[in-house]
């Protein structure tokens, strides 16, 4: 600081600074996503350890013995759920309660704000049953949860017997020290919604719930259980929720540690972990996992029954069971001995998981990057808005005398001063607005006029809003009275680059992932933009890294990662899928991601497009 | 309004009279009929009477006309409550030398509802003793030395102290004998002679904490709490001035062996003899519930009441799970469950006797007991007529053949519904994040057509800062305005919260109270050593006189006499309970322990050096500093001073 102290010595530092400064920027770019790539490289990257003592040293024996009949009860649970043509209550109570649980149930509604095509409902009536297991001698001051969701059709009725054959099991032992809660919710994450709403008597989307009667204190954990066949040949671990959170390290810490030691084969993103590092497929399959989580943890959107617990404190995590065609199968039995192990390590927890990390990405199940090693990668690309920024002052600031209140100086610009920027501030903004509330407000209408389902007029008015946001410089410039001048655009794209570093800054500090993506595209449109430069190609460009480009590119290349290449038009079908999810998931789950974009990053980009149509 | 507050006070003063009667109520009423006739050594004879009786139909009704008499007796005589149980030996006048004291074992055996087995054990010494009169009490004979002690150094005038591992399942259990909150309670009136109320207390629960080997030295003024109305005497003497009475509740004390056996050790026979030998800890810890509890009181010598004596209660309350899957057979034993069986009463035991509840299966029909006993017994339990097996053990024949007396219930089916308990109440937190949140009671009033009042007792630590204008009390969707209120809100660092209030329950309904708090955020000494753990919240005391189940029955299926019951009878019509809600576990914010001292290097580095030279360069203003001039320049300029011109 000594440096800057000096003013001559800070004469030079930003004499050097202005003159390199896109040399700079560019240097910056690369190295961030150099940095980025280089996260999957294994020697650069931390091994798992499990930082909790409580789960750590103690060792604990699984003895669950009865798979088969795990499985019974679930071909059972399926035909009665055939016969009652959706949850069969009855029988779910009647069973936990002979197995000696405390049973209770929650009914719930929902009426979706448009129908959800992908899962084809709109009103949602359901009802959600959960016994407790009364630990002995325990003040129902604790509680781990076990969950699995019944799903109309043939699906992940052996994870309802499992559930059950467990509940079973466990009721027999004696060292249980906090209540385990067994969980079977109808309609997914909205009965998962609904239940944990419910337990914590939070009301924060609008559902309607029937009180819960039976509690068992505050929830320490939580796994939700998803298998759909009688036999596996590996556990997918899921640990991405909403809005990007995610469960505390030490839960996959724990998941691994019990496959290695019962012999599971076990994924994350469903890909395998692969011992040869060094070669260069080995890389790219580090990379492709650690990419998959950075999509899914990007897309706010909870990715497992699980996502929802993260937002109350409770460290939670998805267990998936995969077939495929491999050769080594592992059955039912092994799968309970496994959730045994980690129910009773669960049981010894003393404190909250809270030793490891929060915040990591994981590029195989038994390597970790913490969030130390990630942000710098974020910050390379951050600084690129500073120096622009500190670039663009020193050009306001230099020609003529300095002046000391900035940017905003009436004799400086001959025109109209506050109002050239604050203008185009206010007007997208307002379009941001205008793409958060139409679409839902006006589908009704949409529905009057074209020949389109509810679905697709929400995503369709959402895309005509956005486009049409694209016509706003017209508007302002004849709003503007003597037009843009020379120092108008400089003054209005400080704002609009520092506007961006802390937007991006924060959401990267909540959702690294997110943060990343959209600096990614953003920042080199931030750093380069003015109304000098070709005006098709500069527009081209903008238009390709805009945020909703960005997003279709994610599908893409999601599918890609995913080894499921699409057409482009399925690709659109399902970007346009996508976006009624993200709306969706918004009203539904209060994930923040839709309104993120909509109010916030989308109406910076229109600054940048504000600034390329500047005259 | 004086209408309001005097309906007021007369409740409150029925509330702590009944709570005198319905804690000793259990035992009391059992031996009503023997006091109406003849002594305690005529018992066999008359509970062979009553178990006579009971097989033809009017004998219930003359049952039921002793217990009403015991009752209205009470009612008449607030202080005779214990009248019947001292033998009549002692209601000789003192020619001789020695006060008295007497002892007495018992042990319940229910089987509930859920299929769990309930033993509640009770030991009692009465000793007609004055620890106060100055007269310095040196000979003990069955009455513990420590305790005696205790009671004369701190002027005790009653002491109520449980340690209780688990929560007692009300919808499962129904209600227990002696309620009492997960962890330790303590509560003790003190003598209106002591002068420094809160020294002898801090004091007092030091001593305790030695004697039962248990944290209670944990106890001070932040967990510490004066009721004003939840907890009267529960011995004779009217004095209910709240100033002298104490009230802790510590949620987080672990009850373990090491409880157990100084609680043991204050039993005349120890563990050596009696009903006590079946007290094996590793039996009785493994088990849904545990409590065990100690209760001293001044009660009356005799009906007259001119003397005192002390009563000590010991009770221990355990709940064995007995939950065999599939349909296994059901199987209890004394051997089975206590590894033990009983070949002898307390040799010092004036009265022994195992009571067996067989009220829901008058027939046989659902379970079997063996041996069978001839002896049948009936009593007013919390407002319920039961129905028990009697065996005696002071009595030879009890232990038959074998010398050891094992009994065994066998059960045939496992139907049976419960009566709802009418009274019942739970609590949570509501909401989440780490800054405010929500703390709802919900209390249910489960009886079909009377409403009943009930007094609502929280004390909240002050590190969960309750906003008091958020209290709202909700019944069937409606605002349920309280009586009354008692509120004392806390002092950081000093004192807890204090929430007493009086709500009127409707019929069949739920009635929420909720108040919001925010999460205080503590001085890094004052966290516990495992802060993510949580912190907890004491049990609520709900406290309340609950209409009679019998009461309850209108359209009696039963065959009476009509003339008996056009009037529901007054005596049976309501019931003292205490209901206690589960302790909550509160998460405040929490810093991260792990690494204070990179905490403590970075935040130092960040105002140092980031923020100290950024404030630096925006407040200074700089100036280009003249290069200093050389020697003969500055010559010149003092010579040029001197001729006044301007210089260099």
């Amino acid at each position: 600081m000594g440096l800057l102290s000096d003013p001559n010595r800070r004469r030079a530092l930003i004499s050097l600074l202005t003159r390199l400064n896109a040399p700079i920027c560019v240097v910056c770019y690369m190295a961030g996503v150099a940095w980025f790539m280089g996260l999957a490289f294994e020697p650069f990257t931390l091994r798992t350890y499990m930082s909790e003592n409580a789960m750590g040293s103690t060792m604990v024996e699984e003895r669950f013995p009865a798979g088969e009949r795990a499985l019974a009860t679930g071909r059972e649970f399926s035909a009665h759920k055939k016969k009652a043509g959706g949850m069969p209550v009855d029988w779910l109570v009647k069973t936990m309660q002979s197995q000696g649980l405390e049973v209770f149930t929650q009914r719930f509604s929902r009426t979706l704000p448009f129908p959800d095509e992908n899962k084809e409902r709109y009103m949602v009536k359901g009802t959600n049953v959960y016994g407790i297991l009364r630990a002995p001698r325990a003040p129902r001051t604790e509680a781990l949860v076990l969950s699995a969701s019944c799903i109309p059709g043939d699906n992940n009725n052996q994870a309802v017997g499992l559930l059950l054959g467990l509940a079973q099991y466990f009721r027999n032992q004696v060292y249980w020290a906090k209540d385990i809660i067994f969980l079977v919710n109808e309609h997914d994450l909205i009965g998962m919604q609904a239940w944990l709403e419910g337990y914590h008597h939070t009301n924060t989307t609008g559902m309607d719930w029937s009180p819960l009667q039976g509690r068992g204190g505050s929830i320490q954990a939580a796994l939700s259980l998803e298998l759909s066949s009688d036999v596996i040949t590996s556990l997918d671990l899921v640990l991405e929720g909403l809005n990007g959170q995610l469960p505390n390290l030490d839960l996959a810490n724990l998941f691994y540690a019990f496959c290695q030691k019962i012999g599971v084969l076990c994924t994350t993103q469903g890909k395998l972990q692969r011992n040869d590092w060094d070669s260069v497929s080995g890389y790219s399959h580090a990379v492709q996992t650690m990419m998959l989580m950075v999509m899914k943890q990007a897309s706010g959107r909870p990715w497992g029954d699980h996502g929802l617990f993260l937002r109350y404190h409770i460290e939670a995590a998805t267990i998936k069971g995969i077939n495929s065609f491999r050769q080594y199968k592992t059955d039912i039995t092994t799968i309970g001995r496994l959730m045994e192990g980690m129910y009773r390590k669960l049981n010894n927890l003393l404190e909250r998981l809270h030793q490891s990390y929060f915040f990591y990405l994981m590029p195989s199940l038994s390597h970790f990057v913490s969030i130390g090693y990630y942000m710098p990668a974020f910050g390379l690309l951050a600084v690129i808005l500073l120096l622009r920024a500190l670039d663009l002052w020193v050009q306001l600031a230099s020609p003529p005398p300095r002046t000391e209140d900035g940017f905003v100086d009436p004799e400086q610009m001959s025109s109209p001063g506050v109002l050239s920027v604050l203008t185009p501030l206010v007007i997208s903004h307002l379009t941001g607005v205008a793409l958060y509330t139409l679409p839902i407000r006006f589908q009704e209408m949409a529905v009057e006029h074209f020949p389109v389902s509810e679905t697709e007029a929400v995503v369709l008015t959402a895309i005509a809003v956005y486009t049409a946001g694209l016509a706003l410089p017209h508007n302002t410039h004849r709003l503007l009275s003597g037009g843009g001048t020379e120092q108008g655009w400089k003054v209005l794209k400080m704002v609009a680059v520092l506007y961006l570093a802390v937007l991006l800054g924060c959401t990267a500090l909540i959702n690294f992932s997110l943060g990343f993506i959209l600096a990614l595209t953003l920042v080199p449109v931030a750093a380069f933009v003015t109304p000098h430069a070709p005006k098709a190609l500069s527009a081209f460009v903008l238009v390709i890294l805009s945020p909703a480009c960005t997003l279709l590119f994610s599908v893409f290349f999601f599918q890609e990662l995913q080894e499921m290449p699409i057409s482009f038009l399925d690709g659109w079908m399902l970007y346009l899928s996508v976006i009624s999810q993200g709306i969706l998931d918004h009203c539904l789950y209060g994930s923040l991601v839709y309104p993120l974009i909509a109010l916030l990053v989308y109406p910076c980009w229109l600054l940048f497009w504000n600034i390329l149509f500047w005259k | 309004m004086a209408a309001h507050r005097c309906s007021y006070s007369a409740l409150l003063l029925i509330v702590c009279s009944l709570s005198v009667f319905s804690v000793a109520d259990s035992q009391e009423t059992t031996l009503a009929g023997d006091h109406h006739d003849t002594a305690v050594d005529d018992n066999p004879r008359t509970d062979t009477v009553t178990a006579e009786q009971t097989a033809e139909q009017p004998a219930v009704d003359q049952r039921r006309w002793e217990a009403t008499e015991v009752e209205e007796a009470t009612l008449d005589d607030a202080d005779t409550d214990t009248r019947d149980s001292i033998p009549p030996e002692t209601a000789v006048p003192s020619s001789v030398p020695h006060p008295k004291d007497d002892f007495q074992e018992e042990l319940v055996i229910r089987p509930l509802h859920s299929g769990d087995i309930y033993a509640s054990f009770q030991f009692r010494t009465l000793w007609e003793t004055d620890f106060m009169r100055g007269n310095k009490v040196s000979h003990y004979r069955l009455f513990p030395k420590s305790l005696g002690q205790v009671i004369s150094k701190f002027s005790v005038r009653e002491l109520h102290i449980s340690f209780t591992q688990g929560y007692w399942r009300t919808m499962q259990w129904g209600q227990p004998f002696q309620p009492s909150p997960p962890g330790a309670e303590l509560w003790v009136w003190f003598q209106d002679s002591v002068t420094d109320v809160d020294g002898t207390w801090k004091e007092l629960t030091n001593v305790l904490s030695g004697i039962f080997c248990a944290s209670l030295n944990f106890i001070d003024s932040t967990n510490t709490v004066q009721p004003s109305a939840s907890f009267k005497p529960l011995g004779i003497g009217n004095v209910t001035d709240h100033r002298f009475l104490r009230y802790a509740i510590l949620p987080r004390e672990i009850v373990c062996t090491e409880n157990l056996t100084p609680w043991k050790k204050l039993l005349p026979c120890g563990s050596k003899a009696g009903l006590a030998v079946l007290l094996k800890s590793e039996k009785l810890f493994h088990s849904s519930f545990h409590s065990q509890a100690v209760h001293i009181r001044p009660v009356c010598q005799d009906w007259q009441c001119k003397t005192t004596s002390w009563e000590l209660r010991q009770t221990l309350n355990v709940v064995f799970d007995l939950h065999t899957p599939g349909q296994g057979k059901r199987e209890w034993s004394l051997f089975k469950m206590f590894s033990r069986t009983l070949t002898e009463a307390c040799p010092l035991a004036s009265s022994s006797k195992i009571y067996i509840d067989i009220t829901d299966d008058p027939q046989g029909e659902q379970f079997e007991v063996s041996p069978a006993t001839p002896l049948l017994s009936q009593a007013m339990v919390l407002g319920d007529r039961r129905t028990f097996s009697v065996y005696d053990l002071t009595q030879q024949l009890t232990f038959g053949t074998a010398r050891s007396l094992n009994l065994l219930i066998r059960w045939k089916s496992s139907e049976g519904e419960m009566l709802r308990p009418l009274l019942h109440a739970e609590r949570y937190v509501a909401g989440y994040g780490l800054q405010t949140g929500e703390i709802h009671t919900l209390m249910y009033n489960n009886h079909p057509y009377r409403s009943f009042p009930v007094l609502l007792l929280d004390s909240v630590p002050w590190y969960l800062r309750l906003y008091i204008h958020t209290l709202t009390v909700t019944s069937k969707g409606k605002d349920n305005k309280p009586s009354y209120i008692h509120y004392q809100p806390s002092k950081d660092r000093v004192r807890p919260h204090l929430l007493e209030m009086l709500v009127q329950l409707p019929p069949n309904s739920v009635t929420e109270v909720t108040v919001q708090f925010e999460r205080a955020l503590l001085k890094w000494t004052e966290y516990t050593p495992d802060p993510n753990h949580g912190f907890y919240v004491g049990s609520s005391v709900i406290s309340s006189l609950v209409p009679s189940i019998v009461a309850m029955d209108t359209n009696s299926t039963q065959e009476r006499p009509l003339f008996s019951s056009f009037f529901p009878c007054k005596e049976e019509s309501s019931y003292f309970v205490r209901v206690y809600t589960e302790p909550l576990l509160v998460n405040l914010p929490t810093p991260d322990f792990s690494m204070p001292y990179n905490v403590i290097c970075l935040t130092c580095t960040v105002v140092a050096v980031g923020y100290g030279s950024l404030y630096n360069l925006l407040t200074r203003s700089f100036q280009i500093e003249e290069p200093s001039p050389g020697l003969a320049k500055r010559i010149a300029n003092v010579i040029r001073k001197m001729r006044g011109v301007p210089p260099l």
